[in-house]
């Protein structure tokens, strides 16, 4: 048992060293090791640490059969504090933040939140519905650029463009959905992840439409209207929301509103249906789920929040071009979902946070967040797929179908 | 049971699971060298699990299996397989994009003596003409007919000393069946142990030394062949009789 | 130059782009008939390909190799290149898509998105964010065919292409590991049944596709004279729609596909704005999947769960 395990890590230990060290050590056609020893090194401390903490445990496996991992326990503590004032608690917090923060962490702040109805938004497709969505950046480009044409071109203001940028989306979503629906899972990610990068081309391209590369600039920002009586007259004066502080509170009800919207589908009759699709679309086509129907919905529903925030975006920077929408930011998105735990609200929100602020406040860390995601993707998968907050019935589906993973199995070939 | 010789096959409480379907009950059995054993049941009894068991590739969950004295229910398929136990599994499973040809040198995989695979390979033609005539085409286009002696010419190019078979009469012409079974007789004598799997209980205790009932996932009865062709119980489920 | 030479010299460009999309979706095609996964990661493998190709290369070039040995300066750079990212290709299965064999679908696809991810990062940390030159070892020579123009490296290239699809056909159908992939890929229990081990088959696979790749990455570098750590994402959708076009899981369906992207590709900037040239293969690739997503030359594949 413990030879197995040393024998593992040594075969761990050899594969990382590989993928690891040049790649990071190799800066032009010179050698530098330490670098990439140090990371490499990290890693395999990592690896060490839990061959330790498995030793331990297996050596006490035989006296405490049944303790529950610490994070069960953790998990279990939380969820016995009222709910109310877990959710009064960071509703209060979330509320008092600007109050506290200066201008840069409400900036941060704001970032973070639109990943997190990004993410939400994601959640819909890939965690409810169980379809890989590659290209999700699309819709929230189609919300950006249909706020700021609409707005530029004919001065329609945000609330008015708000409605238009959602069906749109919609439509797009329905458009990249439709010949999909039939596709396997992994076609569909290709498609999807094709599909993208045709918006995005476009949007580069069409330059008598988008100004390409340039993108657009000066589109007015949200507004406020509220009654005034100066002057003796009523009349109603537009308030536009330029403070961060005022943007922090426009997408944080945003955000609101959308977990509102995305946990009501859930515990939905639509919600059901969905989980039934992501579980065995056959059996659920056989059941009389209408399973076309419902698949297009979780891509117009999904592409509609990712709207909203893109025209968030749009409006809160002024300005927007084809580079906010590369692949990676769909990478970015998914990566929130993945590590929050696809399928679990609270989980977003918190990866949301955790993905965004902690480049953003280490700076010195940036150049190495990309790295950290896809490092942080396999390891999710492969260690814990169900993310840090688990929706609770997921969890079963996403770890290996085997049903009982004895321990010999290990040993055995998988 | 008059058998007294070495058992080659013993299995010893065997318990298999799908998920939380719990397919094999304990299973005990106990085949000895040289013998034609068969197994039978309704649908569903847990006949094909035991065989995938046996091959490792639904392991025993709990339970011991004994080839030769030597436990193997912890090893993966492809070791069991070099042990010396092959199995045509139900539903035929030939490679379809492969030829006649080449599946059935896939059958002699683990095997380096060229010579000898050359002289079972003449054999097995011997045995099914029909696939020498065949040796060329693609497994996938062959008839069910062909694809099930394919099988099985298959899985003698191991060289077994334990042949698991999974309904080898699945929907092939009563006189094909014949063959096929008068084949395993000839199978026998050569000295490879065989273990049948049969819908068409009648044919297969007719061959068989041994035999089995299964229901849900247990043996109920055990005995002689012959013996069980004159159970009453036997004649009434299985025998149609 | 008239309509012939023009014709004939796009046709070679055809060909030679073809042949690297057909490389490289070999590797697609060879580890998704085998584990039924799209190999994220393999658009990286071929860039780490092309670098360790640029890294080799320079360094001989500075030793004075590429004048007194040629020949096997070309072959320690192909070889160099060839072996390392098979072996990256194996720790890339190990680490990330083994462990995961049992689970699902989508699981796997995100663990292989995070690879690619994940690589082409470590790329960009250590090979910096702009091109890397290539040493030109073949020169500008070139030789005159009815009046198109085709340089010695690009001659080099696609023959180099053909041998090592040539020899790829033959280990496949000639040895028994060869055979042992093709029988996984079709049934992969009766193969186990068979005593294949079938760990040993995936490593081999994720050997020689990535290999593959590694060469079309030295051979993008030599032709193109400069590698970018990102530049394995639009070559991976072209070779993934190549995979997909020929049939996914076949072989020379790859090679099919390759060539007709190629072509597709080059006419379409030949004649028509090149600013939208990417936008072709992406739709090419959609309307495969949509209307024939077997492929030309595939099986049909079976709906299997996401
Ligand atoms: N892959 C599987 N997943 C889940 N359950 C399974 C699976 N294979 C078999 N079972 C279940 O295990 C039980 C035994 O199946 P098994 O195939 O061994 O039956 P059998 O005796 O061979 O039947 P038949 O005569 O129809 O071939 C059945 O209840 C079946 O539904
Ligand atoms: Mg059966």
């Amino acid at each position: 048992m413990v030879r197995q395990e040393l024998q593992k890590l040594a075969v761990y230990a050899f594969f990382l060293a590989i993928l690891l060290i040049p790649m990071l050590g190799f800066r032009s056609a010179s050698f530098e090791p330490d670098r990439a020893l140090k990371i490499w090194g990290v890693f395999v401390g990592i690896l060490i640490l839990n061959f330790i903490v498995k030793a331990v445990r297996g050596g006490r496996a035989a006296v405490e059969a049944h303790k529950e991992p610490w994070t069960e326990r953790t998990r279990e503590r939380i969820s016995r504090i009222p709910r109310l004032y877990t959710i009064g608690g960071l509703a209060l917090l979330a509320a008092v933040y600007p109050l506290m923060a200066n201008n840069y962490m409400i900036d941060v702040g704001i970032t973070c939140l639109i990943y997190v109805s990004l993410g939400l938004g994601l959640n819909i497709v890939v965690g409810l519905c169980g379809l890989l969505d590659l290209g999700y950046i699309a819709f929230y480009a189609v919300g950006a650029y249909t706020y700021s044409l609409l707005n530029l071109t004919f001065g329609v203001s945000f609330w008015a463009a708000l409605p238009m940028g959602v069906v749109l989306g919609m439509v797009c979503g329905c458009i990249i959905g439709y010949p999909t629906l039939k596709m396997r899972g992994d076609y569909l990610a290709i498609v999807t992840l094709g599909f993208g990068e045709i918006v995005r081309l476009v949007l580069n391209n069409w330059d008598s439409l988008t100004a390409g590369p340039n993108g657009l600039f000066g589109m007015k920002r949200p507004t406020l209207y509220y009654p005034s009586f100066a002057d003796g007259g009523f009349s109603w004066v537009a308030y536009y929301l330029k403070s961060l502080p005022a943007l922090y509170y426009l997408i944080l009800i945003i955000v609101v509103l959308t977990i509102v919207g995305v946990r009501r589908l859930d515990n939905s009759r639509i919600g059901r249906a969905w989980i039934a699709i992501r579980e065995d679309e056959t059996a659920a086509e056989l059941s009389g789920v209408p399973t076309t129907w419902n698949k297009l919905l979780a891509y117009a529903l999904g592409a509609a929040f990712a709207s909203v925030a893109g025209a968030f975006f749009a409006a809160k920077l002024s300005y927007t071009n084809p580079n906010f929408f590369l692949f990676m930011e769909s990478c970015i998105v998914l990566c929130i979902v993945v590590l929050g735990g696809v399928g679990s609200i609270p989980g977003i929100v918190v990866a949301g946070f955790v993905l965004i602020a902690v480049p953003e406040i280490f700076r010195g860390l940036e150049n190495y967040r990309m790295l950290a995601f896809g490092a942080i993707m396999t390891i999710m998968m492969v260690v814990k797929p169900e993310g840090l907050i688990p929706a609770s019935r997921r969890k079963r589906e996403l770890h290996a179908t085997d049903p009982h993973p004895h321990e010999e199995s290990d040993g055995r070939d998988r | 049971m008059a058998v007294t010789a070495k058992s080659i096959l013993e299995l010893t409480d065997v318990h298999t699971y799908y998920d939380n379907i719990h397919a094999l009950k304990g299973i005990s059995l106990s085949i000895p060298e040289g013998d034609i054993a068969c197994l039978i049941g309704a649908n569903g009894a847990g006949k094909s699990t035991t065989l995938l068991t046996i091959s490792g590739v639904q392991p025993a969950e709990k339970g011991e299996i004994r080839f030769r004295g030597e436990p193997i229910q912890h090893l993966r398929p492809e070791q069991v397989a070099g042990k010396g136990v092959a199995q045509t599994p139900e539903g035929r499973q030939i490679f379809p994009r492969m030829t006649t040809f080449e599946n059935l040198e896939m059958g002699a995989f683990l095997r380096k003596d060229k010579a000898a695979v050359a002289e079972d390979l003449e054999w097995v033609f011997s045995l099914f003409p029909v696939l020498k005539e065949r040796a060329g085409q693609l497994g996938g286009t062959l008839s069910g007919g062909e694809q099930q002696m394919l099988a099985i010419g298959r899985s003698l190019m191991s060289r077994p000393a334990l042949l698991l078979l999974d309904e080898p009469s699945l929907g092939l012409a009563p006189k094909l069946v014949e063959r096929i079974f008068k084949t395993l007789l000839e199978i026998n004598q050569k000295g490879t142990t065989i273990f049948l799997v049969e819908q068409n209980a009648h044919m297969a205790l007719n061959i068989s030394r041994t035999g089995y009932v299964m229901e849900t996932g247990r043996i109920v009865l055990t005995d002689r062949a012959s013996a069980l062709l004159e159970n009453e119980q036997v004649k009434k489920a299985y025998l149609g009789e | 130059m008239d309509l012939t030479a023009l014709l004939l010299q796009q046709m070679v460009n055809a060909i030679f782009l073809g042949s690297i999309y057909a490389l490289i979706a070999l590797g697609y095609t060879m580890v998704y008939g085998i584990i039924e996964l799209i190999n994220f990661a393999h658009g990286e493998l071929f860039t780490a390909g092309a670098f360790i190709g640029v890294i080799v290369l320079s360094a001989l070039q500075q030793a004075g190799w590429v004048e007194s040995h040629f020949v096997l300066t070309l072959i320690i750079v192909f070889g160099l290149a060839m072996a390392y990212v098979a072996v990256l290709g194996v720790a890339v299965e190990h680490v990330a898509y083994k462990p995961l064999r049992n689970s699902s679908r989508l699981s796997a696809l995100l663990s292989a998105l995070g690879m690619s991810i994940f690589l082409s990062n470590g790329m960009m940390l250590s090979q910096g964010v702009s091109d890397r030159a290539y040493p030109q070892v073949f020169g500008l020579q070139a030789i005159e065919i009815l009046g198109a123009r085709i340089t010695k490296g690009q001659i080099f290239i696609i023959l180099l292409a053909i041998a090592l699809m040539v020899a790829l056909q033959l280990f496949v159908h000639r040895t028994r590991l060869g055979k042992a992939m093709r029988a996984t890929a079709q049934n992969r229990t009766m193969a186990r049944m068979l005593g294949i081990d079938i760990d040993q088959t995936i490593r081999i696979t994720f050997m020689i596709g990535p290999a593959l790749g590694a060469a079309a990455g030295v051979m993008v570098g030599l032709f193109y004279g400069a590698v970018r750590f990102d530049m394995g994402f639009i070559f991976m959708i072209k070779a993934f729609a190549a995979a997909i076009l020929g049939g996914i899981g076949s072989i020379p369906g790859a090679m099919l596909g390759g060539l007709i992207i190629g072509v597709i590709e080059v006419g379409w900037a030949a004649f028509l704005p090149s600013a939208w040239k990417d936008v072709t293969t992406f739709t090419v690739l959609i309307l495969v999947l949509y209307l024939k997503p077997s492929g030309l030359l595939g099986e049909s594949v079976s709906e299997v769960r996401v």
